[in-house]
């Protein structure tokens, strides 16, 4: 028979205020097991845990029981007082009456009553608890980054600095992202690729970094410190190592009229490519697609003018193994598609254009060699119109956009105003804005700039319709704070479309069964107090993944997962949870239905020799749950015919008592 | 202010919620305060899948006159597939509860994920209500071998 | 077709015997009476020809009984497996709970078992002798004289719904294998769909409400083959037999259906030996006709190595309160 204490918790007079204390903590003096009741201000509390330690003590508790607020709260809490008053931490159950008791109800005769009845259940959970020790597992020393933009080198930096291996997969040829796309960025106007590709190059020559570009992972099992992963480096038909990226072959390649990518499709490349000048690595890569050799065998100039003899016709996917302690999630953005909004033209202009074209349109190295012309017909625009929110906060139409604010259209946006103004003094520029929010430092600094240095003109209210006449796009607009209908004749529109997670994320998730919100970005384990793990252990998050960011934000973030990961793989063993199956093997059939549904692979069978009561020996096959693998989901439990698997921490005997105590 | 007849039926609810999605659900309609009715009394299981079917006939069997199940959504299961099963489980556990003459409505299952408070509590109010209008749960109490 | 008879089957034995490929056999012996027959375990040419039956009231599934024989250290074992018996068998092999290389199967054709309760609706009580002939029985009584009965009008509820005359898995036999018949087995689970609500609990009130208890249908069930049953297992928090309000009592029927739930074969051994004839298949054909409207066609048995309906899922699987509701759209 236990000997259990409950400490119920006024939590002030969060609890206090509609549950009677006195009346629960008396209540439930008289259920079985329990020898100890009190209550007081603030169990959580040094003091609260001082009592609840001392009434261990002094009156050899063996269980305990809390009622206060969720156990997602205290419970590691409460726990750790267990254990420091010489107790398993896992004879200490919680009864939840604040989150589904006293801040629901309103009624103190009612809200006692359930305060009670919680209380009660969780008695008869305790009643049934027994002392449980987790298992230990190993941590390898190694983390895996997917994705190889700003967020995902930088955390790799950091983790390799600090000693320990990784890997960054990367789907595209290169590392670098979208940042390496852009031309200056805000509110410094530093160039980017200025301040990002030394990052580039430091990741290519740190020994602790490996770079598998042109891949994706497959398939990763496994749980925090072992994840098995499965990558898939794809055939880029160029020897990696031998290729010297000297660019020969991507300006001797017949094949000339390929969509530029890494452009956004404004100018052509080869079939045999570098996306860019600066990529890491710096070698070439055949699109499989456009190549004729490939395609039908006729051709082969790469392979002739290469005098490295790097290129490999032959070269398969190739499957990578490799184990892993953390994964590191930074698989970035994409701005949306523009085909539904054809208010504003987009498909039916070449001169209405996204912001990302726009920086690929004032880089040195983009299609116009930074030039800012009309890609209709290279002329120089006179008038230019951004468009914000395009896609954005948009709540109403969620089909077309989304309903969050992307965040960092508002800065870059005044970025391309001041910077083109800057450059081309005779141009015009009309920005309309729904507001212009700049909470960030220098920011607000920064968009005034625009409007009362630059003259940047900002019209409060949203473009209706943008059509093409002639060379014109004529811009209609209301202007809210002027109260009256604008109608520009623009040479350029530039759309600030809304970002959104990339495509790649959705299934990545569910191969690391992290959680995400409805938007595809992935959920972190607390919005305010965990904002870089994933509620899945093991697995960080670092960049837009987790929410639109703009760079200094993303590298902070990107740096602060590193921390988390350095954290997990600076341990030697990582203490499991103990609340795992368990195989009653004198009960088991051996019919493997509990493996069946095992999302681990945690059990195995065993032949294993029993003794019957008329002494003879039978063989008979068994589960064997891995101690290490398991996860505690239960799912073998129910699937299992006989009863013989159970949880610990919720076995059925438990479940059943507390249900048994709450319809008495 | 609430006014309390004694004599108001009030059906008990048993709610099975998920730690991972379901649980934190109705903590965060806790945070905010939204409001379901005293009689749903939830007990936590690791997730949906650990719900034995046995768990919900004894909830009735001792007086429930609802049960309902709380995951995380499909596909958002932290343990990959265990509401996959749970929702097989308890697709055919109702769908008999019901060839027995039990009523459809005093079964449910919802997927409440952990930003689901809103959800949590209409979920309870709106399952609650359908209950108290079937009355009290009699025949599976009384579905035994002896009349 | 050949019809195989007793003395087939003895022989069959014997030579296997003889010739050393099994040391036991499993089949039917006589009991008390004709009708009474029930598995058992022959060990030798002497105890075969003196005690193997094979007559019309073979229908006692014999599968289950390998799950223990061949565990034993003595041996291959002979059995001879009606077609509704080889689906059981290959179920329990995918459940690893019977050693298929310690077993040597003989598949033999079955037009249908007879039902004695059926036989003495026509028969009358008191029967003092049967004499069998090919597809009909003469049955002597004390109080009615002689009776000639056809098979196929006492025939057992599943084999007149008999759901397939084919032999899933054989190592040898004898006759021809027959087709999966088209069965009208779910016709009384679909009018009781039909029912209201109210109809069927007291549908299932009634019928439920004489269960004695006696177990007879987890005894005889080829799914309930578990080392310990959660009904004899304290610790599953299912076991109180003591107590007069007792959630076993009451839930016993619905939680056996559903633990063999996607593993049963519909042999119908359940409703067979209820000696409270309670339709107990019932239960079972209501999950299999909602596994094959649900999940798609299923039958447990059918291939050695499938995987059961209840531990598999799709990801667009039905939502259970949709799944209950289902029942409802057919009405309207």
């Amino acid at each position: 028979m236990q000997r259990i204490g409950v400490f119920v918790c006024w939590c002030g007079s969060n609890i206090a205020g509609t549950v009677d204390v006195e009346a629960v903590s008396n209540a439930l003096k008289n259920e079985p097991g329990v020898v100890f009741s009190t209550n007081y201000q603030y169990m959580c509390s040094q003091a609260g845990q001082d009592l609840i330690i001392n009434a261990v003590k002094e009156h050899n508790l063996t269980g305990i029981v809390v009622c206060s607020c969720s156990p997602r709260m205290h419970e590691a809490t409460f726990r750790k007082t267990a254990q420091a008053a010489g107790l398993n931490p896992y004879m200490v159950e919680i009864a939840n009456i604040r989150e589904q008791c006293s801040w629901i109800h309103k009624d103190m005769a009612l809200g006692t009553e359930k305060a009670i009845i919680l209380g009660k259940a969780a008695v008869a959970k305790v009643n049934l608890n027994a002392p449980l020790t987790p298992g230990e597992s190993p941590v390898t020393k190694r983390a895996l980054v997917i994705g190889g933009g700003i967020a995902g080198i930088q955390t790799a930096l950091d983790i390799a600095d600090a000693g320990y291996e990784v890997d960054i997969v990367e789907t595209k040829p290169t590392i670098g992202g979208k940042m390496a796309q852009l031309d200056k960025t805000f509110p410094t106007l530093d160039c980017a690729a200025c301040i990002l590709t030394p990052k580039m190059v430091d990741v290519a020559q740190n020994d602790k970094i490996r770079i598998f570009s042109y891949s994706e992972v497959c398939d990763i099992k496994g749980f925090v410190g072992n994840f098995d992963v499965e990558i898939k480096k794809k055939a880029r038909y160029v020897k990696e190592d031998i290729c010297t990226g000297c660019g020969l072959c991507t300006e001797k390649c017949p094949q000339k009229n390929v969509p530029n990518e890494f452009n956004l499709g404004m100018d052509n490349r080869r079939a045999i490519y570098i996306p860019f000048a600066q990529a890491v690595p710096k070698v070439a890569t055949i699109d499989p697609n456009t190549c004729n050799m490939l395609k039908n065998g006729k051709c082969g100039v790469c392979a002739k003018v290469c005098t490295a003899n790097a290129i490999d016709y032959t070269q398969k996917d190739e499957i990578i193994h490799e184990k892993y302690g953390a994964i590191v999630a930074a698989t970035g953005f994409n701005p949306i598609s523009m085909d539904k909004f054809d208010e504003y033209a987009y498909s039916q202009s070449k001169d209405v254009i996204t912001s990302l074209e726009f920086e690929r349109l004032t880089n040195a190295a983009g299609p116009s060699q930074g030039h800012l012309v009309r890609p209709s017909d290279g002329e120089h625009p006179h008038t230019i119109v951004f468009v914000q929110c395009v896609g954005s906060r948009c709540a109403s139409c969620s089909e077309k956009g989304k309903e969050y604010c992307s965040k960092i259209c508002c800065m870059y946006t005044a970025k391309h105003a001041m910077l083109t103004r800057d450059k081309y003094p005779d141009t015009e520029v009309y920005v309309f804005y729904i507001d212009v929010r700049t909470p960030g430092k220098s920011f607000d600094e920064f968009y005034r700039r625009a409007v009362e240095e630059y003259g940047v003109h900002y019209i409060k209210g949203m473009v209706g319709k943008v059509s093409p006449e002639g060379k014109k796009l004529i811009v209609q607009g209301s202007d809210l704070i002027a109260d009256k209908q604008l109608k520009i004749e623009a040479d350029l529109v530039v759309l600030a479309a809304a970002i959104e997670p990339d495509k790649s994320a959705r299934p990545l998730a569910t191969m690391l069964t992290a959680s995400m919100d409805t938007n595809d970005f992935f959920t972190e384990a607390h919005p305010k107090l965990r904002p870089v793990e994933s509620p899945t252990a093991g697995v960080f998050l670092s960049g837009t993944c987790q929410g639109p960011k703009d760079i200094p934000e993303t590298v902070s973030q990107a740096s602060a997962a590193a921390a988390k990961v350095i954290g997990l793989l600076s341990k030697d063993k990582l203490k499991g949870n103990p609340c795992i199956a368990n195989a009653n093997e004198l009960m088991c059939n051996g019919c493997s239905s509990c493996e069946k549904v095992c999302p681990y692979g945690a059990i195995t069978y065993v032949e294993k020799e029993f003794r019957m009561p008329d002494r003879t020996t039978m063989i008979r096959r068994v589960a064997s749950v891995n101690e290490a693998v398991c996860q505690g989901c239960g799912a073998c439990t129910v699937a299992c015919p006989s009863g013989a698997m159970d949880l610990k921490g919720f076995t059925s005997e438990q479940i059943i008592a507390e249900v048994d105590a709450i319809c008495k | 202010m609430q006014i309390n007849n004694e004599n108001e039926y009030k059906p008990l609810i048993v709610a099975f919620c998920c730690n991972w999605c379901s649980y934190a659900g109705a903590d965060l309609a806790g945070n905010n305060r939204l409001a379901y009715p005293e009689n749903v009394k939830i007990i936590k299981v690791p997730c949906s899948c650990r719900v034995n079917p046995m768990f919900i006939l004894r909830a009735f069997q001792r007086g429930a006159d609802g049960v309902i199940l709380c995951g995380c959504h499909p596909g958002d299961c932290h343990y990959t597939s265990g509401n996959y099963f749970t929702r097989r489980r308890m697709t055919l556990l109702f769908s008999m509860l019901n060839f027995l003459g039990i009523e459809k409505e005093r079964t449910r299952v919802e997927w409440v994920s952990a930003a689901e408070g809103a959800k949590f509590a209409a979920t309870m109010n709106e399952f609650t209500e359908a209950v108290a209008k079937l009355g009290p749960n009699k025949r599976l109490e009384d579905l035994r071998c002896k009349k | 077709m050949q019809k195989i008879t007793q003395k087939m089957l003895i022989d069959k034995a014997v030579s296997l015997l003889d010739n050393g490929t099994v040391t036991k056999v499993l089949g039917w012996m006589e009991g008390q009476f004709k009708y009474d027959v029930s598995p058992f375990v022959f060990k030798s040419k002497e105890a075969l020809e003196k005690g193997f039956v094979f007559n019309h009231f073979c229908g006692a599934n014999v599968s289950k009984y390998l799950v223990k024989e061949t565990k034993k250290d003595e041996g291959k074992i002979l059995v001879f497996l009606k077609p509704c018996d080889t689906y059981s068998f290959s179920q329990l092999v995918t459940e690893n709970r019977i050693k298929k290389e310690n077993v040597y199967v003989v598949g033999i054709p079955c037009d249908g078992m007879m039902d004695i309760s059926k036989v003495k609706e026509i028969s009358g009580d008191g029967i003092i002798d049967i004499e069998f002939k090919d597809d009909k029985i003469n049955v002597k009584t004390l109080y009615d004289g002689d009776k000639e009965i056809n098979a196929n009008d006492a025939l057992l509820e599943r084999c007149s719904n008999c759901k397939s005359k084919k032999c899933v898995y054989y190592d040898e036999l004898m006759g021809e294998n027959g087709e999966v018949s088209d069965s009208n087995r779910f016709d009384e689970v679909e009018k009781l769909e039909k029912m209201s609500e109210e109809e069927r609990f007291n549908f299932w009130q009634n019928e439920l409400s004489r269960c004695i208890r006696c177990n007879a249908c987890r005894d005889v069930c080829p799914a309930c083959t578990c080392e310990k049953c959660v009904f004899d297992n304290p610790k599953s928090g299912v076991e109180n037999k003591a107590i007069a309000d007792s959630f076993e009592e009451k839930m016993f029927h619905i939680i056996r259906a559903f633990h063999v739930a996607g593993r049963c074969t519909d042999c119908g051994e359940c409703s067979r030996v209820c000696p409270q004839n309670i339709p107990l298949h019932l239960l079972n054909r209501k999950f299999i006709k909602d596994i094959n409207s649900f999940y798609g066609d299923y039958q447990a048995g059918e291939e050695i190595g499938n995987r059961a309906p209840l531990v598999d899922y799709t990801l667009d699987d039905i939502e259970p309160n949709e799944g209950v509701m289902k029942g409802d759209e057919e009405d309207a």
